[in-house]
């Protein structure tokens, strides 16, 4: 700026000097950038030095040694034998299992609720508002307090577990649901991916076809026939040997059926009602953001209440929505690690054993946090494509 | 909705004739908010089933068989509900940690002191440089009064402070320190000078990109060995340290957001005024930018409190470790549920307070903006 206002000389010479911006700046970038290297070095030399002293070594080779200590519940097979590089595995895939079906749930309730608080329907929104508004002022870690004393403490024991349905009961020992065994099982998953794949591809040509001639492929009523009729002759195929697991009383505990540990049904009780009030703030307020005028000129469009909403409203309500729902889904898995607290084997937990156990503390927290680093980078990469996906697309 | 625009047409305008007798009522009101529809039919059914069947349940278990005065666990099992007694007997332990009994005047004095500084924070009329006075002087009081140890105050090691003084404590001084730092990430974060925005963006990134608890198990573990032999920070400031970086990226995210909101008009106007880079920043854009921002603060503010629960993992003695400990007393075991409802109730008094104050103030700020 200094330098236009002077007028123009054959060869300007450029001195070095305090007034000039470009000098100023990279000064600064210089300083900050020393004193940040400096920081760090003065961290790292202190740290070395303090390792040094305890005699703790440094390096991941801790990995490989044997873990001994038990893990109680795994989705791979998992003994104390085992490495501690196999034990952070299998926490973190308890912290994935836990997530996912979480973030599922999660968008369902928080849905429910959110079109709930949106309702005519005086009572429906009146008590969608007061889960909202308890759920959301009460901490997470207190809510997992909360059920997790609701389960071991209040619940009666297994024998005199509650039974609200056939098959499922409620004890202090966690939720015990029916479960399906059988070689039908195999046959019936791939009937679904084959159901799933295939509505896929009509949704693409259904699309298609729509652009090119005005008409309206029934998708709805397909895929359910799809969802329900493919697994159905996975089934027949597999000479329909499938059967369905009751859990029994024997002795003290249950046999047989599927089990959910009370530390994983507290977790996921937790984790999907609070994450779920938050959904639904973000339903409601997205719904909102589709001005009336778009209800009323599909109206007279003739089209039907459902279909408004389904054809109109919701397309538009997803793009205000899939911001703020991925920092919900970011946040549910961030709040996973609150297991710890309850004593769920989540990867917090079981790298804070691990690092009890070798005093590998500062690689034990790196690992933590390119778990967490890994799974939310990768989560708002994917909520970024759908995001892209379905944005306006302005010509 | 229809039959009330009916009933506006019917009557001449300027005329305060009430509507026809069949418009209004209860019975027209449960008729248009409950039975609109076969489908709505259903629905209030199952929630007015649903309200008869928890309601007088929860009455029961809270007030009606509950146990106020029992002196023993045993009696206030027998009493089949609610063991409030067990909250009368532990609630100087919940709400003051293992302050020592004769001293206990003084975290409540302190309770009241924060309480008063955000309650300040709220009000328009102190949104000038007194603020930053009452801050200043708040957390003054606030550490000596703690602490002690001067004008005839016994002293009192922080590691005996608790309860529901260190939630607040953890939070106020957490937002006090950390507003600042996100700010000027922020303003990092917007530099045109590359090594500086880059190192801004990785902080903020990563930070958010982990888990508090993770940060905490950093402070708590990692924290010694970065420091000279030696030299050492209590447990508590450790903690307090990992809250305000935490804290502070998700402010930078916000406050950027305000920034972006600022036309640029606004930065050429100060540029071409001859302002320095600081000048414009305090005196032309984050006044703006900072307003805008106030009621997403708020609701960071809430997180935040919400959040200093997490303390209880590396073992500080905050408001929820206090009503755990009072749990571990093996003469009244089992009352859980009791103690969460009850430091629940705490929480939820402060939280939606403040939350309602945000949707108020949020009301009242965008209605300053749309003339």
């Amino acid at each position: 700026m200094t330098t236009s206002k002077t007028p123009p000389r054959a060869a300007p010479v450029r001195r070095l000097s305090w007034n000039d911006p470009t000098v100023r700046s990279i000064l600064y970038q210089i300083l900050a950038v020393g004193l940040v290297a400096l920081g760090v070095w003065f961290l790292v030399s202190n740290t070395l030095h303090n390792l040094a002293a305890r005699n703790i070594s440094t390096g991941f080779g801790f990995l490989h040694r044997e873990a001994g200590f038990a893990i109680g519940e795994t989705v791979i097979s998992y003994s104390p034998a085992d490495t501690y590089g196999r034990a952070i595995w299998v926490g973190l895939l308890n912290t994935l299992r836990v997530a996912a079906v979480g973030l599922v749930l999660a968008t369902i309730l928080g849905t429910i609720i959110g079109i709930a608080r949106l309702s005519k329907n005086w009572l429906v929104s009146r008590l969608a508002l007061i889960y909202v508004e308890v759920i959301r002022n009460v901490p997470l870690l207190l809510q997992l307090f909360f059920w997790y004393a609701l389960i071991t403490e209040n619940m009666p024991g297994p024998r005199q577990a509650a039974n609200p349905l056939p098959g499922v009961f409620i004890s202090n020992r966690g939720l015990k649901l029916p479960s399906l065994e059988g070689n039908a099982l195999d046959w019936m998953l791939w009937g679904l991916v084959l159901a799933i794949v295939a509505i896929l591809a009509l949704a693409h040509w259904g699309n298609k076809r729509r652009e090119s001639t005005g008409r309206i492929f029934p998708l709805g009523r397909v895929a359910l026939a799809l969802l329900v009729g493919l697994p159905l002759v996975g089934w027949l195929a597999s000479g329909a040997s499938l059967t369905v697991v009751m859990p029994e009383l024997k002795g003290f505990n249950f046999a047989g059926g599927l089990t959910l540990s009370p530390e994983f049904t507290a977790l996921l009780a937790g984790l999907v009602m609070y994450t779920g009030a938050f959904v639904a703030e973000v339903v409601r307020s997205g719904i909102q953001a589709v001005s009336n005028g778009q209800w009323e000129a599909a109206g007279a469009l003739g089209l039907r209440r459902g279909q408004v909403l389904r054809l109109v409203v919701l397309p538009q309500a997803l793009r205000v929505m899939v911001p703020p729902m991925t920092n919900q889904y970011l946040n549910l898995t961030k709040n996973s690690s609150l297991a710890v607290a309850i004593g769920y084997p989540d990867i917090v937990s079981v790298v804070n054993t691990t690092l009890n156990q070798t005093g590998q503390a500062i690689e034990g927290i790196l690992i933590i946090m390119a778990a967490y680093l890994t799974v939310s980078l990768s989560i708002s990469a994917f909520m970024g494509w759908y995001n892209r996906r379905i944005k306006l697309v302005e010509r | 909705m229809n039959a009330s625009v009916n009933a506006a047409s019917a009557t001449p305008p300027g005329q305060g004739r009430p509507p026809p007798r069949n418009q209004v009522g209860a019975w027209v009101w449960m008729r248009t908010q409950l039975f609109s529809s076969p489908l709505n039919i259903l629905l209030t059914v199952l929630c007015a089933w649903f309200v008869l069947m928890a309601v007088p349940a929860l009455i029961e278990w809270a007030f009606i068989k509950a146990d106020f005065t029992a002196s023993t666990a045993q009696e206030c099992r027998e009493a089949g509900g609610a063991c409030w007694a067990f909250i009368a007997e532990k609630h100087r332990l919940i709400l003051f940690g293992t302050y020592p009994y004769d001293e206990q005047w003084r975290p409540l004095l302190v309770t009241f002191i924060l309480v008063a500084v955000i309650v300040c924070s709220g009000m328009r009329r102190f949104w000038n440089r007194w603020l930053a006075l009452i801050w200043v002087v708040g957390l003054t009081a606030v550490a000596i009064l703690m602490w002690g140890g001067v004008f005839g105050l016994t002293y009192v090691e922080n590691g005996r402070w608790g309860g529901l003084p260190l939630t607040l404590i953890l939070a106020t001084f957490g937002i006090a320190f950390a507003f600042p730092l996100g700010v000027m990430l922020a303003l990092g974060r917007r530099s045109p000078m590359p090594a500086i925005k880059v190192l801004c963006v990785v902080y903020i990134e990563l930070i958010r990109g982990v888990p508090l608890i993770s940060l905490l198990f950093m402070s708590s573990v990692m924290l010694p060995l970065f420091l000279p032999e030696g030299f050492s920070i209590d447990k508590l400031l450790r903690a307090q340290i990992a809250i305000i970086m935490f804290a502070a990226a998700y402010i930078a995210e916000t406050v950027r957001g305000g920034l972006q909101a600022i036309p640029k008009g606004q930065y050429e106007g100060a540029d071409s005024l001859g302002l320095s880079y600081w000048q414009q920043m305090r005196k032309i854009v984050l006044p703006q930018a900072l307003r805008i921002v106030i009621p997403p603060l708020v609701s960071i503010f809430i997180t935040l409190f919400k959040d200093t629960s997490l303390v209880v993992i590396i073992g500080i003695f905050d408001l929820t470790l206090a009503a755990k400990a009072a749990l571990s007393d093996a003469a009244w075991r089992g009352f859980g549920v009791e103690a969460y409802v009850f430091i629940s109730l705490i929480y939820f008094m402060f939280c939606y307070s403040m939350s309602k104050y945000s949707r108020t103030l949020e009301k009242r700020l965008s209605t300053g903006y749309s003339r």
